[in-house]
């Protein structure tokens, strides 16, 4: 039986790692390789590193520290930030990344994701969306670190992603960054009924217990979070944390 | 010593990463003289079928590269697309496989699930059982965990050459052995410490 993931999210912002809340005010809670290193003894799912400097500054990636990160990670790495070509996403994989990460060149050209996925694999493509709640329901898709609105729905922007190839989605949730609220449960549901790739969730994952939950009601989901993982007790002190196997396992229980 | 193709695609550092921190001596295979010393051989893969093939063509090792596991019979171990290269051919591209074993790679069959409860592609964590003894899953517990991230499976012609099952949609076939032809559907190069004990095995064979 395949087994939920439980990834971290790492944001990198002048070559530091840091945490947000709401996408705003980042905090600096330490160096990215050494953070890698840690979540490899601590035997993480996955890891997602996202470069939240590229897109907004118009940099290239950064190919030396994704290359770094690379070299160093035991676990499959999802790497986003920047990407806005195929040849930039062919040679991020040729660094050892296993699935790099779309936002707003995806929905800036959506085509391109057909592009990219039609020579790496679909398996290796991820669209990330920052959603927000609307203020009557339903979401809204932001990009540029939630700083502009995208004007396309959320639903016909998940079928004609996944249409065009994409091979998972992480739904990232603006309002519950950072919070430690929760994920947004009913974002989950409004989602996964259009969908038949992998979902991933980030934002606002508090405790263990909100994974469990999560996982409980939807089976097969990707769990990912930043602050939960990086942050202990309610000062919010910087420490680099994860499930061991006997915790993760009580975890995936609740369901399987 | 272990040669790694690099045939643009791949972990290629993952695995020289993992084989020098086992003090195992590895080297990069970027051209055919690159083969002189190396006694087994790792084919990596991340990627789409047709890109893969068309990548490995391109690189000009594909001859020597048959020479070596057909004539030579070096082990050699295919990761991932690496494995389903290894095939006749593919249900994700048009062009030929490299034949080695008598098999079809094709795309889970969701006629019959509920796709919300399965979502291709296949990625994460999943169980490998073994079907008979297995030496590149020695020091490993049955039914370890590996990491995944496919949407098509090595479908091989004689029941003989699977040497070890997961289940997702459907029981498939997640290690192949044919002679000293490897497969493994799965990436050890991104599986923790059980990774590490198969790449480790394999170097003992």
């Amino acid at each position: 039986m395949l087994n939920p993931r439980i990834i971290p999210c790492l944001l990198i912002h002048k070559n530091g790692l840091v945490k947000t809340k709401n996408f705003k005010n980042p905090k600096y809670v330490g160096d990215p390789i050494n953070a890698v290193r840690i979540f490899n003894e601590k035997q993480v799912d996955e890891l997602i590193v996202i470069d939240i400097d590229a897109t907004v500054n118009n940099l290239e990636p950064n190919y030396n520290l994704i290359e770094k990160l690379a070299y160093e990670c035991r676990m499959p790495l999802c790497y986003g930030g920047g990407i806005h070509n195929a040849k930039q996403a062919l040679q991020i994989l040729s660094l050892g990344v296993e699935k790099i990460s779309l936002s707003s060149a995806a929905l800036n050209s959506p085509k391109l994701v057909k592009e990219i996925s039609n020579q790496v694999g679909s398996q290796s493509v991820v669209v990330v969306l920052d959603v927000k709640k609307k203020f009557l329901g339903g979401y809204e898709i932001y990009t540029k670190n939630a700083a502009k609105k995208i004007r396309i729905d959320l639903p016909s922007a998940l079928r004609e992603f996944q249409e065009l190839g994409a091979g998972e989605f992480v739904l990232n949730s603006i309002d519950n960054d950072g919070m430690k609220n929760g994920y947004d449960i009913d974002l989950i549901s409004k989602v996964k009924k259009h969908i038949s790739i992998p979902l991933t969730i980030l934002g606002g994952a508090g405790s263990l217990d909100d994974i469990a939950k999560t996982i409980n009601k939807f089976g097969i989901i990707g769990c990912a979070a930043g602050s939960l993982f990086v942050f202990k007790g309610k000062y919010n002190a910087v420490l680099i944390n994860y499930p061991n196997a006997s915790i993760k396992k009580d975890i995936l229980k609740m369901n399987f | 010593m272990i040669g790694i193709i690099d045939y643009g695609l791949g972990n290629i550092r993952a695995f020289s990463n993992i084989y020098e921190s086992l003090d195992i001596p590895n080297k990069i295979i970027k051209s055919e003289n690159d083969f002189e010393d190396v006694q087994k051989i790792i084919l990596p893969g991340v990627g789409a079928f047709d890109y893969a093939i068309t990548s490995l063509r391109e690189s000009l090792l594909l001859s020597r590269l048959n020479y070596e596991v057909l004539e030579c019979n070096k082990p050699v171990l295919g990761i991932c697309v690496g494995m389903q290269m290894m095939a006749n051919n593919s249900e994700e591209g048009k062009l030929d496989g490299l034949g080695w074993i008598d098999a079809n790679v094709k795309k889970f069959n969701l006629d019959k699930v509920d796709i919300q409860k399965f979502p291709l592609p296949h990625m994460g964590w999943n169980k490998v059982t073994n079907l008979t003894e297995n030496e590149l899953l020695k020091n490993l517990n049955n039914e370890s965990r590996f990491y995944f991230l496919h949407s098509y499976y090595f479908d091989e012609k004689s029941s003989n050459d699977a040497i070890a099952q997961s289940a997702y949609i459907e029981k498939f076939t997640s290690i192949v052995k044919k002679n000293n032809i490897y497969g493994v559907q799965f990436h050890p190069e991104k599986s923790h410490e059980n990774g590490i004990q198969l790449l480790k095995n394999f170097s003992d064979l």
